[in-house]
């Protein structure tokens, strides 16, 4: 085993505090009674009381989860198709074009896609509400969907395809007895992604937003602009709760899985004679 | 009671099973199979045979429909099968890699090719079971392919590609992932099973020996084209080629000036200052052609003393000995410097050998012992 | 057929939803303003040859003369280039620690990065405001320390913004850099220091040099984004930080010039173009080299 030196202590305490000292000040702050944000006046639960009863945020996170689920769920779809095509796909017309659009959008600055989509909307004349920033959220979080899939489908072993194929399945029986069950980790993972980034997004659903369909995050930008708030403490603590919760009970699953995993393989093993 | 020995080649009446009419697969520029003809019967045991990149998973995938031949027609049981799908073929595959699917159980594993047909649960699950207790599965039925050991695994995918009861089966190096011994027992054990399905079986094997073991027929193939096909013991004993001579097993290989000595009788010319030796061979040779005696180890003989039966004696010494447990192979030089290997089985306990490095010995053989080659 | 399909869905959809509204805000970029809705003229409305008579250059000429534009394209570079150096300085000695770590703690240290990846970007940055502000945590801090006498002013100025940027983008600079240090062999720097090499060079003679692709990739990770970065500047940085980012959405918002907003968009497009083939350029490789 590795001795851990001084001089990686030191940068990894260092560097996790400057990633985590910000969130670990808003969360603690947001349970200030003081309306003076910096200003510690006792511990108090009132701004969530005060956030539960301001329906402008309920009504934006209504909004931004049904957003999210939707753009997600078509955006996991086609982003799937797209990594199939990309890495099963073999040589078609335009195939380098079709490459370049899914990884373009993952460098794009938002503000030239909430643009671009913007004005194509008003081009063809659809109203903008939600359904147009589904339609925006779907075309850049499916790029990171594709690439989440295709990086699953280039590990997997093609034979199996092929196996199936040869036991008498029809190509999509053998992508959706086979293929699908097998990379399904990574289709939701895909799909935690483009969830998580739909639901963060400001710019782009500033750009396509109608004026009846306030997301979140423009709702808490209009207030954070004024400067720092105790309502917005809370509805971040809210947030950073939500998503720590996720993510560390995903990482324990998976390293459940990991541990049987490996325990079913040294069963094997003994039980092998 | 006389029973036929199992030749449907030398058959003219029999009809192949499968049929490989100048069949030519181009990868780009890259000829992978070149022109090849080839016929296999029903029930056969056909084992192929050959160096890496030889082109042997190339044939099989052709065969399963996975790849199409760029030109020859190739048929099953009659039937041209170019542009047939994989999934509408009556052949199957065993993989290499075994291809078993992780997220299904060994019985679902061996249940999936049946549901992709009309067949009743009742009638699946019957099958399943019979291939279960074939290869001797049936306590492993509920467990996840990572749950079993290797040569479990092996046996779930023979029992799978078998399951849908196909015309022909292809293994793909099926034991290349088993130790020594379990390869050993694997080997009887396909050769049983491949007896009492009465399929035909494809196999594609690295070692020699194994191809020898199992199969009915053996073809020797490089870069592309069949070099020969015969039952094992006609590729051991009778090579066409210096190729196949050298491929299968070892093998002295003498070359020389043939000189014919009447009646598929021939002298050798090998060097000057020995006198020539004397092989039959059944393929004509002319006065002066270049011919190369190909001889295995163990049909030379070893003596200290000159043997007086012999057509071929020459003397040599004693370079080196490699001890074998079973047998011994003798490396011996002669005097213009070539080495011939002999080989004897030791009978008796090492301490009472006779011969030993450094001894003037004599190797010799009969005219009937090696066969002539002209490549 | 199916492939015909699963091969033309996303790809019409792309087309459709990406390609083409490029080519939109090209050629509104070569249009006129124009009080009307939409804000510009020419439009389709006034026949194909007629519009493309009525294209110009103008707003790029435009570009070219109010200094406003090239001076928050330069601030946009220079900002993201810095911002990328220190976030290089920042990330690879973590990194580096994280590779080093014992191997049971590297799973946590790994969820520990990525968790950041998942919490909303917008309340990341917005934590920082009440770090940085004159009555913020930061000042407050360093006065009741007694380092200084009056409170610092970072908030509202670029070093606001660096802290932003190299804050938010932190986790993406870290990944791929661990990534490529994860798969070194360590035994090849225990092969260096055998052959005389000390601990020091070992690092730069062997370590850098076999994590290279991952330093692009991630340095690459956080310029493209950080030059049209709009949320950072605009919350941090206050009025007198330019970018252009931020300029392109005031523009199109505020001054409701929807084709110079256009114009700044298709010259940030031509900026970016170069670092995105490179990046795609390092990927590539990388992948080949793992296969
Ligand atoms: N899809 C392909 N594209 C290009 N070349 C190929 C392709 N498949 C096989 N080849 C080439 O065809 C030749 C024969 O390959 P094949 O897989 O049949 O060899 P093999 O005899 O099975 O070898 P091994 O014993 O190593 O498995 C090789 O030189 C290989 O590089
Ligand atoms: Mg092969």
């Amino acid at each position: 085993m590795r001795r851990a030196s001084w001089f990686n202590v030191t940068a990894l305490t260092l560097g996790f505090a400057f990633l985590y000292l910000p969130m670990v000040l808003l969360v603690i702050y947001s349970f200030n009674s003081s309306k003076l944000v910096t200003v510690w006046a006792g511990f108090s639960t009132k701004w969530y009381g005060e956030l539960l009863q301001n329906e402008a945020f309920l009504d934006a996170a209504v909004i931004t989860l049904k957003v999210a689920v939707a753009s997600s769920t078509l955006a996991t779809i086609l982003g799937t198709m797209a990594a199939y095509v990309l890495v099963r796909g073999g040589r078609f017309l335009g195939r380098t074009l079709f490459s370049g659009m899914i990884y373009a959008p993952l460098v794009m600055p938002e503000v030239i896609t909430g643009l671009s989509l913007l004005l194509l909307f008003i081009g063809i004349g659809l109203d903008r509400g939600v359904l147009t920033i589904v339609l925006a959220h779907t075309t850049f979080s499916m790029c990171y969907v594709s690439v989440v899939v295709s990086s699953r489908l280039v590990s997997f072993d093609r034979s199996l395809e092929e196996a199936a194929l040869d036991l008498g399945c029809s190509p999509f029986d053998a992508f959706r007895l086979v293929t699908l069950p097998i990379i399904a980790p990574a289709v939701i993972s895909g799909w935690l992604l483009a969830f998580t980034l739909s639901l963060d997004d400001l710019v782009i659903a500033s750009f396509t937003t109608g004026p009846s369909s306030t997301t979140l995050p423009i709702k808490i930008w209009s207030a954070v602009r004024l400067g720092v708030s105790p309502e917005i403490n809370a509805l971040s603590t809210i947030m950073i709760g939500i998503v720590t919760v996720g993510v560390i009970s995903a990482s324990l699953v998976s390293k459940r899985n990991a541990v049987k995993a490996q325990q079913d393989m040294q069963a094997a093993e003994r039980g092998a004679t | 009671m006389s029973q036929k020995i199992f030749a449907p080649w030398d058959d003219p009446n029999e009809k192949p099973l499968i049929r490989f009419e100048n069949v030519t697969k181009k990868f780009g520029d890259f000829t992978a199979i070149d022109d090849l003809t080839l016929n296999i019967y029903e029930k056969e045991f056909f084992a192929l045979l050959g160096p890496s990149g030889c082109g042997k998973t190339t044939m099989m995938r052709m065969l399963a429909g996975f790849e199409n031949p760029t030109s020859g027609k190739m048929e099953l049981a009659g039937k041209n099968i170019a542009g047939t799908p994989p999934n509408k073929r009556a052949v199957n595959m065993m993989f290499q890699s075994y291809a078993l699917f992780p997220h299904l159980s060994v019985w679902e594993n061996i249940a999936f090719g049946l549901k992709r047909g009309s067949m009743d649960k009742r009638a699946i699950a019957a099958r399943v079971e019979e291939m279960l207790k074939l290869t001797r599965l049936t306590k492993f039925a509920g467990r996840k392919p990572h749950q079993i050991s290797g040569g479990q695994r092996q046996r779930v995918a023979l029992a799978r590609s078998l399951a849908k009861a196909p015309k022909l089966l292809l293994l793909d190096e099926p034991l290349g992932a088993l130790d020594k011994k379990l390869r050993q027992d694997t080997q009887f054990e396909l050769m049983d099973i491949q007896e009492s399905t009465g399929t035909t079986f494809v196999i594609v094997t690295h070692d020699q020996e194994e191809a020898m073991t199992v199969a009915s027929r053996v073809a020797v193939m490089d870069e592309g084209r069949i070099i020969q096909v015969a039952t094992p013991d006609g590729i051991y004993e009778a090579p066409n080629s210096v190729y196949v001579a050298d491929f299968i097993g070892d093998v002295n290989i003498i070359e020389g000036t043939a000189k014919p000595a009447g009646d598929g009788v021939y002298f050798l010319d090998w060097t000057e200052n020995e006198p020539p030796f004397l092989a039959t061979s059944d393929v004509p040779f002319s006065d002066g052609q270049k011919a190369h005696l190909a001889i295995r180890p163990e049909k030379i003989s070893i003596t200290t003393e000159k043997p007086d039966d012999a057509k071929n004696t020459v003397q040599g010494t004693v370079l080196d000995i490699a001890y074998l447990g079973n047998l011994s192979t003798y490396y011996v030089q002669l005097a213009d410097g070539r080495i011939i290997k002999a080989q004897t089985a030791n009978t008796r306990r090492l301490s009472r050998r006779s011969i030993t490095w450094e001894d003037k010995v004599w190797v010799s053989w009969n005219a009937t012992a090696g066969v002539l080659l002209e490549q | 057929m199916r492939r015909f399909f699963l091969i033309a869905v996303p790809y019409v959809w792309l087309l459709a939803l990406f390609l083409i509204p490029f080519f939109i805000v090209f050629k509104i970029s070569l249009s006129d303003l124009a009080l009307s809705i939409p804000p510009y003229t020419p439009t389709m409305k006034d026949g194909i040859g007629q519009m493309i008579k009525a294209f110009d250059f103008e707003n790029f000429v435009f570009l070219t003369t109010d200094d406003l534009y090239w001076k928050a394209y330069l601030s946009s570079l220079k900002i993201a280039l810095f911002s990328t150096v220190l976030a290089l300085l920042v990330g690879y000695p973590m990194a580096y620690g994280m590779a080093r770590a014992p191997e049971e703690w590297r799973p946590t240290l790994m969820m520990l990065v990525i968790l950041p990846f998942w919490t909303s970007f917008l309340i990341r940055v917005y934590a920082w405001v009440g770090i940085l502000s004159n009555e913020g945590f930061l000042n407050q801090f360093l006065l009741w320390t007694g380092v200084i006498s009056t409170p610092l002013a970072i908030m509202n100025t670029t070093t606001a913004v660096y802290i932003g940027i190299v804050y938010t983008y932190l986790p993406f600079m870290i990944l791929p850099i661990y990534a490529a240090l994860d798969r070194l062999d360590e035994s090849l720097i225990e092969a260096a220091q055998d052959l005389g090499c000390s601990r020091t060079k070992a690092f730069w003679l062997v370590t850098v040099p076999l994590s290279r692709s991952g330093i692009i990739a991630g340095c690459f990770l956080v310029f493209i984004p950080a030059l049209g970065e709009f949320v950072i500047p605009s919350l941090l940085g206050g009025s007198g930080t330019l970018m252009i980012g931020k300029v392109l959405f005031e523009e199109f918002f505020n001054n409701r010039d929807w084709p110079v907003a256009s114009a700044v968009a298709v010259i940030l497009l031509l900026i970016l173009i170069v670092p995105i083939i490179l990046f795609q350029r390092n990927q590539q490789r990388q992948a080949e080299a793992e296969t």
